[in-house]
Parts: C-alpha cells; structure tokens; sequence
C-alpha cells in the first residue's frame, strides 16, 4: 500500500516540542499473547457444547415458535388477523421492522464507521455486532414481507419486489416504500458480505486446527467457507483494502438505510410525521438501540465464556458514552420537534405533539421519554458503567425505550390525523403480539448458532491490536 | 526442474520477519511470500509490493450499480411503461437517485468481493504450503517466509544462507 508513515523517519520537530506520552488503554488484558487469543476464541467452537447452551436453545426455539404460529395463521387467514383497521393502517408491522433494523445499526457503526475512524477498540466486539446486525435484519425482513399477506405475491406481481403486475404496472419508484425495498435489501446483503469477509481468516484458522486434529469433517466444511485463505502477505495486502472499501461503502449504507426508513414517514402528509428531522433524528435513534442491544448481548457473553480480558471495562466505558451521546441526540431531536411544531405555527403539526405528550397515548410518549431520554444520562458516571449488571438493566430500559419511540411515532400520529371524524385508536390484535413476541425467540436461535459454530472474535483483527504484533516495537507508535 | 515447491522459514516475533522480509526484498526475489496469521503493519512496503488493484473493481462495480438504477427507473418510466403518478414527471433523477445509490453500493460491495478472490485466487483448497506440517502455527501465532523454486534467482544454499542470516529458524524445503 505505497509508503507506510511508519516506514518514513520521525518528524525532527517531535525532538523539539517532545510530546506528552499519552496512555493508551490497553485493549487486550493481562498482556496475553497471539496463542494465547487463538485458543480462546478457537475453544469456545472447539469445545464440547455446553449444557446452558442447549437449555437457551430450547427456550429460545420455543419462543420462536409464537412467531411461526402468527404468520402461518396470518398467510392460511389473511392480514385482517392484524389489529389495523382505519384509521390506523400502518401500527405494530411497521413499528417492529423499524425497531428491528434500526438494532442492525449498531453493528454496521462498529464494523465500519468505528473501522474508517480507527478505534481500535472494536476489534473485539464487531463479529457479534455484524452477526447482531444480520439476525436484526432477518428478523425486520419477517414484517414487511408478510404485511403483504400472501408472501408469494411479494415476489411475482412485485408487491414489494420489482416484478410487473399481470396488467404490465411496474412498482412507483416515486414511493420511498419502493426505496425502502432496495436500502434494506441491500443493507442485509452487504451485511452478510461484510460479516462473511471479516470471518474468512478465522475459519482458516479453525480449519487448520481441526486438519491436525485429525477431525476431516469439521476441516472440510470449515475449510470449504475458509476458501483455501493461507494467510499469505500477498493476499492480506487485497483483502485489507478489501475489507476497507466494504467500510468506506457500508458507512454511507448504514446512513442511507434509516434515512430511507424516515422517508417513509417524512414524504407523506401526516401532522408528526412531515418534518423533515427524521433523517438524522432515526439514525441517532438506530444506534442508541443498537448499541443497547449489543451490550445486552455482550455483557452475558463476556460473563459466561470470561472474556473480561478481550472485552475489557474500557470496551464497555466506550459502548455506554456512545449509548449516553446518541441518546442525548435523541432527546434533542424529541424537544426540536416539540420547538418546531410550535414555531412552525401549523395548528395540526401543533395538535399532533400536544396529543402525543397528554392524548390516549400518553402512557406511551412517557415511557419512551424516560427510557431514551433519562436512562443514557446515568452513564454520565463512572460509577454506574463500571457496575455491569446496572449497566445491563439501563441497556434494556434503551431496548423498551426504542420500541415505544417507534410506536409512538406512527401510531399516535395516524390515530389523529387532520379530521376528528376519522379518528380512531389502535390496539394489537392477540397474533401480533405472538409475532413480535416470537421475533426475539428467532433473533436469540440465530444468536446462539452463532456463538456455538462461529468464531465470535475476529482473531486475527485482536492480534492487529497487541503490542507485539508491531512489527517497530510497542513504543514507537 | 526442481521438485521442491521452495524454502520456507518460521520466524517467532513481528520485527524479525519485518525485517527478513526487507533483506529478502532487497536481495532481489520475485516469487516469494510471507505467511502471517494477521495483516502486519508495513510488511508490504517491506516486500516492496504495490499497492491493491481492488479499488479498480470497486469503481468499475460503483458505476455500474449507479448506472443500472438510473437506467432502469428511466427506462420503466419512458419506454417501457409511462405512467403518470401523482403529476409527477415520468422520469427525474431527483426520485431515482435514492435506488441508484443503493445499487452503487451493492455492486461496489460485491465488485469488491469478487475483485479480491480474483486476485488473490481464491477458492483455491490446495496450495503446497498447507501441505507443511508447521503451517497450523502461521494461522496462530508463527510467522513465514517461502521462498519458491521458480524464482529466476533461486539458489538452495544461498537462500537457506540468506534467512538463517536474518534470523529464521526451522528452514526446510516444502514439497510441491
């Protein structure tokens, strides 16, 4: 890659102003060494599987079950098993895609953005974050291909895909729906790639291990994915730039997606949906939640595999201050829009967020205030990022908090719209609830598969990142 | 014709195979390669390789994507099936641009992907290295220099001589 800075002599002014050395946390604990990384992480797929993995497993199928149930009762009956009715048409389908694909955030912020900025702090979080970010994606898929009822239609007369109808119509590219097929398709199958990439050393590793431990069957199927990678310098100088070309098209992605997902809500007419905030306003709440959602699942890991020293507290400081920032973000966007459908001087934009703070759904606004608005602020303190399990709890007050900014969002502004005659209010039929319920059992069936049968850390990414693996000596840079 | 596929070399820290690799350079080899179990920091520059032909693909991919979403929304809207939606004109690039640039990106994405398995060769399940019964270790935490018998320079004696002096250890030759 041309000349490398580190390759030039040092500036002579450095001899001059002789700069403060500054202490860099170490991002790998307990100065533990490349094999040291390689058996760890290799042992947990190598292993025998453990006993609580198989009780997670059947608790989390079971849980998936609901949301088999509900859709094959909704495609055998039909979409008016869902509790949209007029004039809610659009209420828990829409609210749990959008919650669903803006966890998927986080992992796509880790593994690219935190990548092109150099934090070199993601080195051990971002394989469970992108494989986070897949399962979110799945599970966001399941409503927007099934809120066309009969799924098949999705495909051939192009209800969601561009497909012509049986008259010759084509879908309306004018419609940000139509956008929204694209970013979200393409942002699952760059995800995949991404993730597919970043893991193709790793599965060399495991392959060899399992060649010479004599275990054909697993070196087979591990060294078929592994794609004969021999970890030669000739091929790690293309994978780099590879790998940093997916991070530099996968940032603009990841924004463009819930930027898209907005536009949904912001090209339509609707009192609180119409503004044109939503754009920044749903990116900073996509990684509030996703992050939310990668500390729920990686505090758990790091305790039951004892990861403490690849996931160390300053992966956890960092995780919280983002969580703290972006939910800050957040409830500034919620006050903006309050300003602005005041200033703004339009009286249904104004009725629309006084009815969401004090109408029916009231108990909603409240709930998504003090969960997004008030829970991040406690990581203002040391104190509470350091305390693991409060750190959890506060994550899955983001989680719920997250869910119910979705919700409140589209229902309450659908529920009220312009004429109080087609006034209406929205309650969730018995099989939606199943659905969503059962959304989490198959994020959780996936999430586990992972972590049985998948290297969970990028190996090779972590032994980038020791001090030994600095071909100049720690100290130089 | 030498049966042997080259010399390989182990060596144990970062340093020392940086520092091999630039007297293997500066010795004047072309066929040769070193194995690491991570990308190291500066190794190209010290084997005085190029820089990446990837980004060649990624851009041919980009304009492609680009270039397919334009065409094909115009194409829907003025030939294949004009259709007046809402008084909107039939085709703009304002309404087009958000699925034009979603198709840059996946077709970046796999140009991207599909460049680098075609010049680093891959799928390729066989390579003589693998053969090696020390290469489990350049997965894990041991670093390599081979040296290939199709170099016009090579010369048995003189490369065992070369990386003994640079600090490797366990030289032998790799079958083909």
């Amino acid at each position: 890659m041309g000349a490398h800075a580190s390759d030039t002599p040092a500036p002579a002014i450095l001899a001059e102003v002789n700069p403060a050395a500054v202490p860099r946390p170490v991002l790998v604990a307990h100065h533990r060494d490349f094999h040291w990384i390689t058996e760890k992480i290799c042992g947990l797929v190598e292993g025998k599987t453990p006993v609580w993995w198989w009780w997670c497993f059947g608790a989390a199928a079971f849980v998936a079950s609901f949301t088999v149930a509900g859709l094959t009762y909704l495609v055998s009956t039909g979409v008016g098993v869902w509790g949209h009715a007029n004039p809610v048409n659009w209420a828990w389908d829409i609210v749990n895609f959008v919650f669903w694909i803006g966890i998927g955030h986080a992992g796509t912020l880790i593994s690219a953005i935190l990548c092109l900025l150099r934090q070199k702090w993601r080195t051990s979080i971002n394989r469970p974050a992108e494989a986070m970010t897949i399962f979110a994606v799945v599970c966001a898929a399941i409503f927007p291909v099934f809120h066309v009822g009969r799924i098949w239609f999705a495909v051939l007369p192009g209800w969601l895909f561009p497909f012509p109808n049986s008259n010759g119509i084509w879908q309306n590219f004018r419609s940000p729906l139509e956008w929204d097929v694209f970013a979200v398709s393409t942002y699952g199958t760059v995800s995949v790639l991404f993730w597919y990439i970043g893991l193709i050393p790793d599965l060399g590793t495991l392959r060899d291990r399992f060649t010479s431990a004599g275990n054909v069957f697993k070196a087979r199927i591990y060294g078929f994915f592994a794609m004969g990678w021999r970890g030669s310098n000739r091929q790690w100088s293309n994978y780099e730039m590879a790998y940093l070309i997916l991070a530099g098209v996968s940032t603009p992605l990841v924004l463009s997606v819930h930027t898209i997902v907005s536009f949904d809500f912001a090209v339509s007419l609707i009192p609180g949906w119409h503004t044109t905030i939503f754009p920044p306003y749903f990116v900073a709440g996509a990684i509030f939640s996703g992050f939310g959602m990668v500390l729920t699942l990686m505090l758990p890991l790091r305790a039951i595999y004892r990861l403490d020293d690849l996931i160390t507290q300053y992966h956890i400081d960092c995780m919280c201050k983002i969580i703290l920032a972006t939910g800050t973000m957040v409830g500034y966007a919620y006050s903006m829009e309050f300003f602005i459908a005041w200033y703004g001087a339009n009286p249904y934009e104004g009725f629309a967020f006084i009815n969401r703070a004090f109408g029916h759904y009231a108990w909603a606004y409240w709930i998504m205030i003090s969960c997004n608005v008030i829970t991040p602020q406690f990581f203002w303190f040391k104190a509470v990022r350091q305390n693991t399990t409060l750190v959890w709890i506060l994550c899955l007050f983001v989680n719920v908090g997250m869910w119910f900014e979705r919700f409140v969002i589209i229902v309450t502004s659908l529920a009220r719209d312009f004429l109080p005659s087609s006034w209406g209010y929205y309650s969730p039929s018995v099989v939606e609830i199943f659905t969503f319920f059962g959304t989490f059992g198959v994020f959780s069936v996936l999430f586990l598969l992972f972590i049985r049968f998948v290297p969970i850390m990028p190996m090779s990414e972590i032994k980038m990142v020791i001090p030994a693996a600095d071909p100049h000596g720690s100290s130089k840079h | 014709m030498n049966q042997n596929y080259g010399i390989i070399a182990a060596f144990d820290t970062t340093p020392e195979l940086y520092h091999a690799c630039e007297k293997v350079r500066d010795a004047g080899y072309s066929q040769w390669d070193a194995l690491t179990p991570f990308p190291v920091h500066g190794l190209d520059a010290a084997m005085g390789m190029r820089r990446s032909n990837v980004p060649r693909f990624s851009l041919a991919g980009g304009l492609t994507g680009f270039c397919t979403g334009m065409g094909f929304i115009a194409w829907l809207g003025l030939s294949e099936y004009p259709l007046i939606v809402g008084g909107k004109p039939m085709f703009s690039p304002m309404f087009a641009f958000p699925v034009s640039y979603e198709l840059t990106i996946l077709f970046t994405a796999f140009a991207t992907i599909f460049g680098m398995f075609f010049l680093n060769q891959l799928p390729m399940h066989y390579h003589p290295v693998m053969k090696a019964p020390q290469f489990v270790r350049a997965m894990d935490d041991r670093f390599y220099i081979v040296i290939e018998a199709n170099d016009p320079k090579f010369n048995a004696t003189a490369i065992r001589d070369l990386l003994a002096k640079a600090g490797g250890k366990d030289i032998v030759e790799l079958e083909s």
